[in-house]
């Protein structure tokens, strides 16, 4: 019988072990490029933070501080549960593959779902940037820096949880496919890869939008 | 039916499929190569019409061609054009695809298909970039800088940062193909240190690519959404620091330079070894000063920005890494010198480039210096000191590295033969209608001709003159070679596997190379640039 990982096996390699890492290798330089992109509007964020210390703790007032609790909580438990799809890849269990995935997508559904409600709820309340926005307040530019830099960054964040869905859907299709086993799973790993790394992102995303104006929230 | 003659076929990359599809929908790297060497080729001449026309308009003192808001769309449509779609990609995607592999033993890239996608998103986004200009062009000057471009400038700004964020999508994807190649796909016994300086400078080149690009991309990202939605992230009025804009533009495009000078010095590391019969003088200080210049060339963007009111003690910092930088640039310069050195040099066309490219690059990085100086940068800041030492750099440098490649890598490419004196007085005009073109730029500029102007007073027309005619004795030096070396394609002489007797893995295969490059990996045993062990091997073999 031919050894299945050898289909497999793209022809500019010479061995599975070297498609491989190859492999693992790309997704880890495409995260650093994710960091470098992610960290331009760290940097803006963290510039208008120093210079209107003030209006960014009132704009961070606005947010609901349960809604993102919940939030970040359902994206954590999306990463266990997209660990387990790699453990299940890895020890060659189909059926537990696609369970977690679906797991996995269902989550990432609940997070984007909430994240949407969030946008709504200050899309009402003229919180949104540009010509929707108004504040009767103190220093209405730099509140409304604010949240232009939360609804970019959380914006951006949300592209990168519909791309995931889209990778997790493939991964599901072709592990229905019975294109994975304990011999080779690498597509698997990578998505867990990416998915962590967006999660993670969220965490950060998390403190510095929701946390800093806690003492202001309406809970 | 005639009878069937046996005729031996060679299955080079070129003959193994045919049609247009064969090369549309290709994973060869090679042919990618090719492919890129077609959509630079044309941006390449796009971009150089733009320059003619500005030259033109500056013969007379008070223009005469066209009115000062076209002039800025000129000189913005030919920074655009030149940086994003002709020296980004110029080397590192046509002879850096192409020679990467073989260099390295390798039957491709690590990942064949981002490299035909990145090629596909590269013509998109000059497309997009194209298409801003047709609709009515950009006056911001290739820069974008803020305030101007997000809040006052009438023109198709969006449309042009667009397509210069699409771009960079491609350049990630090579940048990151390029990486994992260099690192995962080695042949047995290529060890790194083992490595042709071609591929090391390659690598610090990638480097740069990922980790620069994304940040242009969100830069512009904001420009995009500033403009589009009326919101103010580098605007002033809305509270906004248009200098942060400078700052991320900087942090990018400070990099962006040694994105288009490393493949040079890539090629140049390759040509002076070969034809003066000597390995490279000092290896490993070349292989880790392209490393250095990755590193230390993210640290120096603020020398941009000398007058634009950053502190005086980041400027004090930024000038003194900016001279750090210099540093392994000098070694390079060095140690090519030392080479060629009682080397029994042969003045082949690729060799002329070479020997340009050393004394080009020499004037546009010393004058870099001057820059790198508080005092006298604030003398010249936006003046045509500037723009002559860019161009030192970029067309003296990035461009006859290009050229010298382009020659050198020919007979490999397409297994043909140029005509040699032909290339020969080529490369003379290039060099000397480059240094009648930029040379006086120097004067003006230090004699206070500002640049970005429609005009100017008539004390600078003489030197205006004298560039405007050397630009065009530099236009025929480009336009011959794109002659010669397509008729040489059809018509030259067959080359051989190895007319410039080079010591590199590229040339032990035939010219041009079977689609997987070597008919079976190679096995290296010695260093890169050993020439006694080759002629011993020809010896034997
Ligand atoms: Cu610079």
């Amino acid at each position: 019988m031919a050894d299945p990982t050898a289909l497999l096996l793209r022809e500019q390699y010479n061995n599975p072990v070297q498609q491989r890492e190859s492999s693992t290798f790309g997704m880890w330089i495409f995260i650093m490029t994710e960091v470098m992109l992610f960290g331009g509007l760290f940097l803006a964020f963290t510039v208008y933070r120093m210079k209107f210390p003030e209006s960014f703790i009132v704009g961070s007032g606005d947010m609901s501080i349960t809604l993102g609790a919940i939030n970040t909580a359902v994206l954590i438990g999306s990463s266990f549960t997209m660990a387990l799809a790699v453990f299940s890849a890895e020890t060659g269990n189909r059926r537990m593959l696609s369970i977690f995935l679906l797991a996995t997508m269902f989550l990432g559904l609940v997070f984007l779902g909430i994240k949407f409600t969030e946008y709504y709820q200050h899309y009402q309340e003229h919180r949104a940037p540009g010509i929707w926005f108004d504040y009767r307040g103190p220093n209405p530019g730099q509140v409304e820096m604010f949240f232009l830099l939360y609804f970019l960054m959380t914006g951006l964040h949300a592209v990168h949880m519909f791309v995931g869905e889209g990778i997790l859907t493939a991964m599901l299709i072709r592990n229905r496919a019975g294109s994975f086993s304990a011999e080779y799973h690498t597509p698997v790993e990578l998505t867990g890869l990416y998915w962590h790394f967006v999660d993670i992102i969220w965490v950060f995303l998390f403190a510095i939008f929701y946390v800093e104006g806690l003492h202001l929230h309406k809970l | 039916m005639t009878p069937a003659v046996e005729v031996p076929v060679e299955r080079n990359y070129l003959d193994a499929e045919t049609g247009i599809k064969s090369w549309l929908l290709t994973l060869d790297h090679k042919r990618i190569g090719l492919l890129y060497v077609a959509s630079v080729t044309v941006l390449f001449f796009i971009g150089g019409f733009f320059a003619l026309l500005m030259r033109l308009q500056l013969l007379e003192p008070y223009g005469w061609l066209v009115g000062p808001q076209i002039y800025n769309k000129l000189f913005t449509m030919h920074g655009i054009i030149m940086v994003w779609f002709f020296l980004i990609p110029s080397i590192p995607n046509t002879l850096g695809n192409f020679f990467i592999p073989m260099m390295i033993g390798a039957k491709d890239v690590a990942f064949p298909k981002l490299n035909l996608l990145s090629w596909y998103i590269f013509n998109l986004a000059a497309f997009v970039a194209l298409y801003s200009m047709i609709r009515g062009g950009v006056d911001t000057g290739w820069t974008f800088y803020t305030p101007f471009s997000t809040g006052f400038s009438t023109t198709y700004v969006s449309t042009a940062a667009l397509g210069v964020f699409i771009s960079g999508f491609s350049s990630i994807l090579t940048g990151l193909n390029f990486i994992v190649t260099i690192h995962r796909m080695r042949a047995p016994g290529l060890t790194w240190f083992r490595l042709p300086l071609f591929i090391w400078s390659h690598y610090a080149t990638s480097i740069i690519l990922v980790l620069a690009t994304p940040v242009l991309a969100i830069t512009l990202l904001m420009v995009m959404v500033e403009r589009i939605f009326r919101v103010g992230i580098y605007d002033p009025a809305l509270g906004g620091d248009p200098v942060l804009f400078q700052h991320m533009f900087w942090f990018y495009s400070h990099p962006a330079v040694y994105i288009m000078v490393l493949p040079a010095m890539a090629v140049i590391s390759e040509l002076v070894p070969t034809f003066s019969r000597k390995p490279l003088f000092g290896y490993k200080f070349v292989a880790f000063a392209s490393i250095a210049i990755a590193a230390i060339g993210f640290l120096v963007w603020g020398h941009h920005m000398f007058v634009a009111g950053q502190s005086m003690y980041s400027a004090l910092a930024f000038s003194f890494l900016s001279y750090l930088v210099a540093v392994p640039s000098a070694i390079k310069v060095f140690n090519w010198s030392a080479t060629m050195y009682k080397g029994s040099i042969s003045w082949d066309t690729p060799m002329l480039y070479a020997i340009g490219f050393i004394g080009l690059f020499t004037v546009g990085g010393m004058t870099g210096l001057f820059l790198a100086a508080l005092g006298i940068d604030v003398h010249v800041t936006d003046t045509y000191f500037v723009i002559a030492h860019f161009h030192y750099i970029m067309v003296g440098g990035t461009v006859m590295g290009y050229l010298g490649g382009m020659h050198y890598f020919w007979p490999k490419i397409t297994g043909k033969l140029y005509w040699e004196p032909l290339a020969k007085l080529s490369a003379l005009i290039v060099f000397l209608g480059f240094n009648l073109t930029f040379f006086p730029q120097f004067i003006l500029g230090y004699m206070g001709m500002p640049r970005r102007y429609a005009a100017y007073a008539p004390e600078f027309h003489m030197l205006n003159v004298l560039s405007t005619a050397g630009a065009s004795i530099l236009g025929v030096g480009y336009v011959l070679p794109l002659l010669y070396l397509t008729w040489s394609w059809r018509y030259g002489k067959p080359a051989g596997p190895n007319p410039w007797r080079a010591t590199g893995l590229e040339w032990q295969t035939p010219s041009p190379p079977p689609r997987e490059n070597f008919e079976e990996t190679p096995v290296v045993t010695r260093g890169p640039y050993d020439f006694g062990g080759l002629r011993e091997e020809l010896r034997l073999g």
